[in-house]
């Protein structure tokens, strides 16, 4: 269990490493010069020189990629900007700010938003296909067919807008969409996040359904299952102990999935809904060309996605001991 | 399987079956006997064909209606746009003039808008989509046909490209597949977009269909018939073309129309978040920006786009169902 999950963490971050590399060389095919960016209109060529150094992107590609890498691990000392202490993604060429700090200000606003549909999606998917598969042909089983044939349709952009129009600047049943820190103000937090959370839940929640459904069907057809009804034992424990966790699988994978996509890159949503978070700042760092904060979300989204395969897989060994031996 | 509660399909198949002692019917055409008994999947496919319609006759239907998407009739023709840029008339501005309304400040046609957009987007999407799946097939029946080293390394560069957060390396790197195809600063041509997306849209939506095929074919490389055929001297070309594709095209069919439907809301999420098509070119998505802009004062703009998307994604996502029922009545739903 213990080489298995090593196994799985080196070749993650052996992606990890492939995919900064590519990031970092596709961006300096971008015609636009961040040290003009950084020295402003009117720019002088020793100034730019100075701000070309400064940025530290007057060295060969390679040597700034290799201190670029040694630098989340160790730190690093800018010319004019002082030390940036051990996780260093570098400094902002926009605002000079450390981007890690501008990082971490802005991943909790995603992460809630995140966790909090995850939530919603896992547990009503879940809920719903097993609802299905029990009553199978049934007119609920048909709604909730349809509805997730729908749901896995709709656009953020088109229904979050949508809902957004009548409920909240029509109707005022829901708060504008906003992230308030749950520290701050707790019902803030939570009625300015309701509105993205459902319209994130109405898109998820339908694979969920169609999964679980699926899996259920075939698991409540194996014989283990009939054995155990035959042996008397009761509805509800049939479902529970045995229906269910054979749902758990492809359950997790999806699962695992979509949480990471969704910290990696909710910029979607939060575009629709004007939420502060990773996707938005993102954007900012694509139009300004801030190499060190594409760097660092680039990284962020990608780990995010990697480490979600990583504990996918390790929940599998878990849930399933003969993936270990493989 | 066959139990008192299975679908329609399973039944149709059991009819099928027995036609078949009757006259001889090749795969396909008792694939088409049981789609064409499968009402839903009947409806979805003339929603699906409308659409193909609409996009391949834009031009016709813009010179029957008589408006073009490109010229600004609310700031040509006085007394439709009000001082704030606004349509006058109620729902944005609809009259039988204006079927779907105006667009709020240029004034440009809803109606041909949406027509030449769903032009553009399904342009961009089936180019995207064909692209994709021919790589999608060599890539796969080559890893999985070659095995080894070969097998190794295209897996890891499967598993690499769907580590990747898309949405974020698309947004960023359009102005450099831009920049790599026109050299110099200037304003890249239309038809420039059009490439650049279909290539960022295509460099992350092979892989997929790769691993799927990959897989396919490694179990079915050492069936009896392909050891056979090895055995009687058969080509490598040969195995690949007359042996293994006859059996992989059912994989292929599915996974492609989940993925044309998959493109064009890729091509309008990009649009909506501005690196998609140009201001000039009539698009789907970029529909969805400027409504989103708008939509606290002229919901309908938003509407006409958002309601074609919808019908035409649970149409193609229907289609998709039917057609993986056609093909395996067996398939379990």
């Amino acid at each position: 269990m213990l080489r298995f999950l090593i196994r799985r963490t080196l070749a993650a971050a052996v992606i990890l490493m492939i995919i900064s590399a590519v990031t970092f060389l596709l961006f300096y095919a971008i015609p636009a010069d961040p040290a003009r960016l950084a020295c402003g209109k009117v720019c002088p060529p020793e100034t730019l020189a100075q701000a070309r150094h400064n940025l530290g992107i007057d060295k060969p590609l390679m040597v700034q990629f290799v201190s670029w890498v040694v630098a989340i691990f160790v730190g690093r000392d800018y010319e004019g900007l002082g030390h940036c202490p051990a996780p260093c993604l570098g400094y902002s060429f926009v605002n000079r700010q450390p981007v890690f700090d501008t990082i971490i200000d802005r991943l909790p606003a995603t992460l809630a938003l995140t966790v909090g549909a995850a939530v919603i999606f896992l547990l009503f998917g879940v809920a719903t296909g097993v609802i299905a598969a029990l009553r199978q042909g049934k007119a609920l089983d048909k709604i909730a067919s349809v509805s997730s044939l729908i749901g896995a349709s709709v656009q953020i952009y088109f229904v979050g807008t949508l809902l957004m129009y009548f409920f909240v600047y029509q109707l005022h049943v829901f708060a504008q969409p906003k992230y308030i820190p749950i520290t701050e103000d707790p019902v803030g937090w939570f009625s300015g996040l309701l509105l993205p959370w459902i319209v994130l839940a109405i898109i998820f929640t339908a694979n969920y359904t169609r999964m679980t459904r699926s899996t259920m069907v075939e698991t409540l057809s194996e014989d283990y299952v009939r054995t155990a009804r035959a042996k008397g034992m009761s509805g509800a424990s049939v479902v529970l102990r045995f229906a269910l966790r054979g749902t758990l699988t492809p359950i997790v994978t999806i699962f695992g999935v979509d949480l990471g996509t969704l910290i990696g890159g909710a910029i979607i949503t939060e575009t629709t809904f004007g939420l502060q978070g990773l996707g938005r700042l993102s954007l900012n760092a694509v139009n300004n060309s801030d190499l060190p904060l594409l760097m660092a979300v680039v990284l962020v989204a990608a780990a995010a996605i990697v480490v979600m395969n990583v504990v996918v897989d390790a929940l599998y060994a878990v849930i399933d001991p003969r993936v270990r031996l493989s | 399987m066959t139990t008192p509660t299975s679908t329609a399909p399973a039944v149709d198949a059991t009819s099928v079956t027995e036609t078949q002692e009757a006259v001889g019917r090749s795969p396909g055409q008792l694939m088409w006997l049981r789609f064409r008994r499968d009402r839903t999947g009947v409806i979805s496919a003339i929603i699906v064909i409308f659409f193909f319609l609409v996009a391949i006759l834009a031009p016709v239907i813009a010179a029957v209606y008589g408006k073009n998407p490109y010229t600004l009739y609310g700031q040509d023709i006085p007394g439709l746009l009000n001082d704030y840029g606004y349509p006058v008339a109620p729902n944005g501005g609809i009259s039988s003039e204006y079927w779907f309304g105006l667009e709020p400040s240029l004034g440009r046609d809803v109606f041909t808008q949406l027509v030449y957009g769903i032009r553009t987007s399904l342009g961009i999407a089936v180019v995207a989509t064909i692209i994709m799946t021919v790589l999608g097939i060599v890539i796969g029946i080559v890893a999985g046909y070659a095995g080894g080293k070969t097998d190794y390394f295209v897996g890891r560069v499967i598993d690499l490209t769907l580590s990747f957060p898309q949405t974020l390396f698309i947004i960023a790197f359009m102005p450099v597949v831009d920049s790599i195809l026109v050299a110099s600063n200037e304003e890249p041509p239309v038809w420039l977009r059009a490439v650049s997306l279909t290539i960022m849209l295509t460099a992350f939506g092979w892989a997929g269909l790769a691993r799927l095929l990959r897989g396919q074919v490694l179990s079915l490389r050492t069936r009896e018939f392909v050891e056979a055929a090895k055995v009687t001297g058969a080509s490598p070309a040969r195995i690949v073309f007359k042996e293994l594709l006859p059996n992989l095209w059912t994989p292929i069919l599915i996974q492609s129309t989940l993925l044309l439907p998959a493109m064009v809301t890729a091509e309008a999420g990009l649009s909506f978040l501005g690196v998609g098509m140009g201001e000039l070119v009539p698009d789907w998505g970029r529909m969805f920006l400027r409504a989103t802009q708008v939509y606290r004062n002229d919901i309908t703009y938003l509407i006409f786009p958002g309601v074609a998307l919808l019908v035409f994604v649970v149409a193609f996502n229907l289609l998709g169902d039917s057609i993986r029922d056609a093909f395996d009545p067996k398939i379990k739903r």
